[in-house]
């Protein structure tokens, strides 16, 4: 059963006809092709979904799309061209903190809500604010030091 | 340009972080169907019948009967049927696909299908494997390989011996857990079988295909779509999907993807062997290990896939970085009705390193001696005779990683203030890894060939079939034609290894990438700059060429060099431990790797830290268990990865020791860093815990349950 959903995406508002128990995931990777969004586990446990809802970070895979109802909300198509945004990609670079990128625009999304939260982020604070983004192949100090790294560009 | 190991920006990462990069998941192939298996329930079943569904229009079942070629998957043995035919050796073996445009009606449809088995008495621990329970599985024995290796006079030693230790230790199976799951799609095109897929190793793909379809080598082509994360995970299992999707390809004509879901991968693909190693040590009047003595058993699972070459790998890395003066060995690889098991970073040897390392920390528990100070006096040196009887031809750098490594995590002081039982620990691990194909593998097996190609505006094209999957590959190689060439890496374009366009330079498996693939890199790059002309297009080969100072090796009877030369590495964990809910935290890590000339410090360090972290998971984290033949561990939730949370800061050094027959001095450093981890961890919850463990992963549960 279809129904209307207008909700702001991005910064631009949208509205679709659409199964309201569709999986948020699902439909940025379908329907708005929005294929950053990356599907790891389909259960909340790593992270790859993540995108700001109303500025939190949520796995997108345990969002039904009908609970988004004019709420916000943001991927990386959406951050990457900002400042913290660039300077986070910047970051992610210089430090090493990619390698087979699978969880990376996941952990860039969370890197965004930490810069957004904190002025000075230790990285126990990092650490934390993480812990629900998984990585195998790092061992995660890297991109630790890339978090560190982005927010000591201060905050615009 | 810089020294090679001074790091540059990593090619891929800024579009990967960014999201532009295209997993094949996240790729438009227009119209596609989807492909999902229908699997075995039983372990071990004759299968009596299997009753299909009424298809809606649109679906598609493929099974055995649409094979036009061999129903043989062909890894190293070709024992794994694409469909089973009238028996099922495992929980979750492909016994037909079902295709279609919607996802949900291909699973109601797989749930629609009866399927009758006879079951027959499953062989679910070694124990049956090797009492042949219902009769064997693989030959009449059992084994997928029975191995020996004799070094010196180990009976004579164990008779004059004065003392014999002898123990067995046992790792459990470990799940790669790439970030992105396993993933397809196969494409109709020029009147042949397009497949992109998320891979290692193109060649072994189209191996495997061209024998099912009954076509010749450019009878199907592959190509690798970029990778998340692959460990081994994506070496063979690969061919599992690919082989049955390229049959519905053939038939349907349309395009067709399989993905994955993390269940489905966890519970379906591959994963590490388990092993239970024994390990029998002679010493002498004095207290001196005179010979040791190995039993290794590998669970090889259902199928053999490359469960041998393991087992190689297990065997040749038996007695690690010590030179100790005789030595026996016996290596078993053995089928049971477990899920196959296969190719994990490192490859055999971390199952080897664990038992060893952990044998040598007890022995020197015994005799009262720091098991560093320990360990120290049986150093490989230059010269010494390997377990194969072959030679260490390399300066052994150990003393010197040691030195710094404790010097960096201040070793002797915290081993002697946190002495037995404190609830603080530090454990200190050895290990080195062959590089890349055992033996004679490189030239008899795989004779690597690069292509190196400047057009006519200068830029320098690298056709190699090694991947990038996120050990930073595209880089590296990239990095070593552009300073061989002397020209900036933005002139360098890596070419994204199709099996139609670029040659055979062998799989992104083994460590052998850069010493081996990267070297060739290297030479076809310097013909390249000898014969450079501005604004003409040149072409250049290279072919691998055997080192000449190698002991020549045998391979039936594994006398010889197993591997010209070796890294080496020095792991320290340290721990702190709660005597009440026996939980552990690690508080300090640090590595210090011997591995040539690193040929990018960050993506070397990247590497390590990896490799260190995914080694820790698979010691104390990774639990994964089998009831009647079933994974029990079916979500991401059940099988737990470290997170943030889990690891601290990590420091990392390296020791200079180029090696002349590698791309600017450089070694192997992929698999290595999966090598020390756990028995450093398990050294260092020995220490603060003053308990004695043999068995990974170390879980609260092991260690309250294990004695003084």
């Amino acid at each position: 059963m279809k129904k209307k959903i207008d909700f702001v995406l991005n910064g631009e508002k949208i509205s679709m006809e659409i199964d309201p128990l569709k999986r948020l995931l699902d439909v940025l990777r379908e329907d708005c092709s929005l294929t950053s969004v990356k599907e790891g586990c389909g259960e909340g446990e790593c992270g790859a979904c993540s995108v700001l809802l109303d500025g939190e970070i949520v796995n997108s895979c345990l969002i039904p799309v009908g609970t988004v109802e004019g709420a916000a909300v943001e991927t990386v198509e959406g951050i990457r061209e900002s400042e913290n945004g660039k300077r986070i990609i910047d970051a992610f670079a210089e430090e090493g903190a990619v390698q087979c990128g699978f969880c990376t625009p996941g952990m860039m999304v969370g890197a965004e809500w930490i810069l957004r939260k904190y002025e000075n982020p230790t990285s126990d604070e990092i650490r934390t604010a993480l812990s629900g983004n998984l990585c195998r192949c790092t061992g995660y100090d890297m991109i630790i030091s890339a978090v560190e790294a982005a927010a000591k560009g201060g905050r615009k | 340009m810089n020294n090679i190991s001074t790091p540059v920006r990593r090619l891929d990462a800024v579009e990967k972080t960014a999201g532009y990069t295209k997993y094949i998941a996240d790729r438009d192939f227009g119209d596609l169907l989807y492909g999902k298996f229908l699997r075995s329930e039983r372990p071990r079943a004759r299968l009596v019948s299997v009753r299909k569904p009424a298809l809606p229009d649109g679906y598609y079942i493929i099974d055995k009967d649409d094979i036009p070629g061999e129903n043989a998957i062909h890894m190293l043995g070709a024992d794994w049927p694409v469909f089973a035919d009238d028996e099922v050796r495992f929980i979750g073996q492909s016994i037909a696909l079902v295709v279609g445009p919607d996802r949900k009606v291909l699973e109601e449809l797989v749930n629609q299908f009866e399927v009758r088995y006879e079951d027959l008495p499953a062989v679910l621990s070694l124990e049956d494997s090797m009492a042949l329970k219902g009769g064997a599985l693989h030959n009449d024995d059992n084994c997928y390989a029975d191995y020996h290796l004799l070094k010196g006079d180990p009976d004579r030693a164990f008779e004059e011996a004065d003392h014999i230790y002898e123990h067995t230790y046992e790792t459990g199976p470990q799940e790669h857990v790439y970030m992105e799951t396993q993933g397809f799609v196969g494409v109709w095109e020029d009147g042949k079988v397009h497949l992109h897929g998320s891979l290692q190793c193109p060649f072994y793909v189209r191996h495997a295909v061209t024998p099912v379809l009954g076509v010749k080598d450019d009878g199907v082509r592959v190509t690798q779509a970029p990778t998340g994360g692959a460990f081994g995970g994506k070496e063979h299992y690969p061919d599992i999907i690919s082989t049955a999707l390229a049959v519905a390809v053939d038939k349907l004509k349309k395009s067709i993807g399989i993905f994955y879901e993390r269940g489905e991968d966890i519970v379906n693909s591959v994963k590490r062997h388990p092993s239970r190693i024994t390990i029998k040590t002679a010493l002498d009047k004095e207290g001196n290990i005179t010979a040791m003595d190995f039993d290794s058993i590998l669970d090889g699972g259902a199928f053999e896939s490359c469960s041998c070459i393991v087992l190689q790998r297990t065997i040749f890395h038996a007695t690690g970085v010590y030179d100790i003066p005789s030595t026996k060995l016996r290596g078993r690889a053995l089928a049971t009705n477990h899920i196959p098991f296969d190719a994990f970073r490192g490859f055999g040897a971390p199952q080897a390193i664990f038992a060893l390392e952990t044998h040598m920390d007890h022995l020197a528990e015994m005799a009262g001696v720091d098991p560093v100070a320990y360990k120290e006096r049986y150093f490989m040196k230059k010269g010494s005779v390997t377990i194969t009887n072959g030679k260490i031809h390399e300066e052994v750098k150990l003393p010197e990683i040691l030195a710094r490594a404790k010097e960096m995590s201040d070793y002797d002081r915290k081993a002697k203030e946190y002495g037995k039982g404190g609830n603080r620990g530090i454990g200190l691990s050895f290990f080195n890894h062959g590089g890349a194909f055992t033996g004679n593998g490189e030239k008899a097996i795989i004779n690597a060939h690069v292509k190196v190609r400047k057009r006519a505006d200068d830029v320098v094209e690298i056709y190699v079939s090694n991947v990038e999957m996120g050990q930073g590959l595209m880089t590296t190689f990239s990095k070593i034609a552009a300073q061989t060439l002397e020209i900036p890496i933005e002139k360098i374009e890596f070419i994204q290894p199709d099996t139609d366009i670029v040659p055979d330079s062998g799989p992104t498996v083994a460590s052998r990438s850069i010493v081996i693939v990267g070297t060739l890199v290297g030479k076809a790059s310097a013909k390249l700059k000898k014969q450079w002309v501005d604004g003409e297009e040149i072409t250049v080969w290279q072919e691998y060429e055997e080192p000449d100072f190698v002991i020549p090796w045998n391979q039936d009877t594994f006398q010889g060099d197993a591997y010209p030369s070796y890294s080496w590495g020095v792991n320290v964990v340290e721990v702190e431990y709660d005597p009440v809910t026996f939980e552990v935290s690690i508080v300090g890590l640090w590595n210090v790797y011997d591995v040539g000339v690193p040929i990018d410090r960050m993506i070397v360090e990247g590497q390590i830290e990896g490799g260190l972290v995914q080694s820790l998971g698979w010691a104390y984290l990774e639990k994964m268990e089998f009831k009647e033949g079933r994974i029990q561990q079916r979500t991401m939730a059940d099988y737990v990865i470290p997170t943030t949370l889990d690891v601290p800061a990590i420091e990392n050094d390296f020791i200079l020791n180029p090696y002349p027959e590698g791309a600017f001095g450089a070694k192997g450093a992929g698999e290595i860093v999966h090598n020390g981890g756990a028995p450093a961890f398990v050294s260092a919850v020995e220490m603060a815990s003053g308990k004695r463990f043999d068995t990974i992963p170390l879980t609260p549960e092991r260690i309250m349950e294990a004695g003084r």
